[in-house]
């Protein structure tokens, strides 16, 4: 079973996001990183200047660098910013939306996680047309993915493993909304909240987290004491998503547990030090509402 | 422009087709359909006798097979594609790309529809659809705004439908795991948002509160009516302030956006309310098809009388108007 880093879904500095890749580059124990700015495209241009050197130090790592495509496109701007991923090198394309197989179809290609697959037929499709690696929808039970798994064995089979899970996406920002603001004019204010602004109940249960066009699960994603289950399922990679929390000693942790050298329970614990005050769910995985934690 | 009508029950189909519905859509009542509440929806039998009123008086029948296939259990969709074709479907409205790549297969004939739930929302996404499975409609998300709606029928040939009623989607379609989250059931794959079966209603001192799954989604004061708990209308707090942070409980009502829709070049209006009863079917059928009378006429547009149908009794225009995001 293999690491992968997915892309940070959050607004963070653009020094702090190149720092970020490169201590990953030097650091943690992942096999492969994906790059590149999913939700909003008005914040790519931030980023772009340091993408080159953050992909090159990640590269000169050995890790596998993949480059992510946004979940919504609608704009004449976010097709052009979409089709020119096609010219990222030899490296992969990880696929948020329909939209880029005009441009890479035939070409190996990833699919990512905000692509509904949700079945054999489906994954069998995108695997004739190139796909090589599938990042499932996190809501899939454990069931679904051992099925898609079984069906597709040509195709590296991945799921959702630690972060705060990305639930939605719209055409309208909350994140401006919320500051009175309109999304053409957001000021960026997304940039407030590196870990997303939690969203409570008004009997304040903590619920989602916003994260400007995107909304999040409140509770973190963790999959740790499911791995045995995976394994079994054929799953052959663990996607972790960047939180603001050190992702280095997240990703050694479920590392350990892969490598047999640490107990599930012990590196629960080290996340919940790592990562506090944030509830841990897997709900999904076991066919239950995604905010509940079902032990093992 | 047609005008796409929602039948959740044969009744319903009935009220459609006589208020002059140009087609209705309705499902199976089971999993296949994103509209997948007990009580709605048909049986093959009355799929069968639905089709036949229908094409008697002229209507078409559009039948939405629009949640995405349970692993290990596709045959089931299977089941429904070719059951619709054989009752005599005009349409199939599929999501699924495994489901469209069956279909497009077995029944290269049938005429495939894009579903909402596919999120294609731009011209090289409605392009795949085009290219790989034949679609000749495509059922536009509820981000877009005119002038973008109109930029995309101007660069493909395939049909676009687009929401002019009823509940809206503030979550691109398809694409939303917010009541998966909170309930364990999902559009996606139960084909149910916010189920009933997981709300309940509690008096506290505050007044009537509204859960679903266990989360509080509003809280109504005395005189206050108690709207229904879906979440992303639901009133919620942040650091930053509280209140209807999603959207408000409000439905969209597209009505004086006809003209323009109608020189984006947008095919057909689809109004929501599977769900829905007969009275408001004929109201809202009728309010439209009165609309579009008059647009053709080169008449004044401005017509009220939807209040009573609406969430809440406020409307909005959603993403079609650039200022809502």
């Amino acid at each position: 079973m293999q690491l992968t880093l997915g892309p940070v879904l959050y607004n963070w500095q653009p020094e702090r996001w190149r720092d970020f890749y490169f201590r990953i580059a030097d650091e943690a124990p992942v096999d492969r990183v994906v790059v590149g700015e999913v939700v909003c495209s008005k914040r790519a241009p931030f980023f772009e200047p340091y993408l080159p050197e953050v992909i090159e130090r990640l590269a000169a790592a050995g890790k596998q660098v993949l480059l992510g495509s946004l979940v919504l496109v609608s704009l004449r701007r976010e097709r052009r910013q979409t089709a020119s991923l096609a010219e990222f090198g030899d490296g992969l394309v990880e696929v948020n939306d329909l939209t880029c197989l005009k441009s890479i179809a035939g070409r190996p290609h990833a699919i990512g996680p905000f692509v509904n697959i949700y079945n054999e037929a489906s994954a069998a499709f995108h695997a004739a047309k190139g796909a090589t690696r599938i990042c499932l929808p996190p809501e899939l039970p454990l069931s679904s993915v051992a099925a898609i798994a079984g069906a597709v064995p040509q195709v590296a089979i991945e799921v959702f493993a630690f972060g705060r899970v990305p639930l939605a996406i719209s055409a309208r920002c909350y994140h401006a909304r919320l500051h009175k603001l309109a999304k053409d004019n957001c000021r960026f204010v997304c940039e407030q909240d590196p870990d997303g602004l939690v969203v409570t109940t008004l009997e304040d249960q903590a619920f989602l987290n916003m994260n400007g066009v995107q909304t999040l699960s409140h509770a973190c994603s963790n999959l740790l004491g499911d791995l045995d289950r995976l394994k079994q399922g054929g799953v052959r990679s663990l996607r972790l998503s960047p939180q603001a929390c050190d992702m280095v000693a997240v990703s050694r942790q479920f590392q350990a547990v892969l490598a047999g050298r640490v107990e599930a329970e012990a590196a629960e614990l080290c996340l919940r030090e790592l990562y506090p005050d944030v509830p841990f769910a897997n709900g999904f995985l076991h066919g239950a509402p995604g905010a509940s934690y079902v032990s093992a | 422009m047609e005008l796409i009508c929602p039948a959740g029950t044969p009744a319903a189909l009935k009220s459609a087709v006589e208020a002059g519905a140009d087609a209705v859509y309705c499902g199976f009542a089971d999993e296949t359909n994103a509209r997948n509440f007990p009580g709605l929806n048909f049986s093959r039998e009355q799929l069968r006798e639905g089709v036949a009123l229908a094409h008697r008086r002229g209507a078409k029948v559009l039948v939405a097979i629009n949640t995405f296939p349970r692993a290990g259990a596709v045959d089931l969709w299977h089941r429904a594609v070719d059951d619709a074709v054989k009752a005599g479907a005009d349409a199939l409205i599929l999501a699924d790309v495994g489901l469209m790549d069956y279909t497009a297969r077995r029944h290269p004939e049938q005429r495939l529809h894009v579903s909402v739930q596919a999120a294609a929302a731009n011209v090289d996404a409605i392009a795949f659809y085009v290219e790989n499975f034949g679609a000749r409609r495509v059922v536009l998300p509820r981000v877009l705004s005119v002038p973008e709606i109109a930029e995309i029928t101007r660069e493909t040939a395939c049909e676009t439908e687009v929401f002019v009623f009823g509940g809206l989607c503030v979550m691109a379609e398809g694409r939303c795991s917010l009541s998966s989250y909170a309930t364990g059931k999902s559009p996606n794959m139960q084909g149910v948002c916010s189920p009933p079966s997981h709300v309940v209603y509690q008096e506290t001192p505050q007044g009537t509160t509204s859960r679903l799954g266990g989360f509080t989604i509003n809280r109504f004061g005395r005189n206050e009516p108690a709207g229904y708990p879906t979440l992303c209308k639901g009133r919620f707090s942040t650091a930053q302030g509280a209140g209807y942070l999603f959207e408000d409980p409000v439905s969209l009502d597209a009505t004086t956006l006809l003209a323009g829709l109608r020189e984006a070049g947008v095919t057909a209006l689809k109004i929501e309310g599977r769900q829905r009863g007969r009275a408001y079917v004929d109201g809202v059928v009728r309010h439209f098809r009165s609309v579009l009378a008059a647009l053709d006429a080169g008449l004044s547009t401005e017509a009220p009388g939807l209040t009573a149908f609406t969430e809440g009794q406020a409307t909005t225009q959603g993403a079609y108007r650039k200022t809502w995001r």
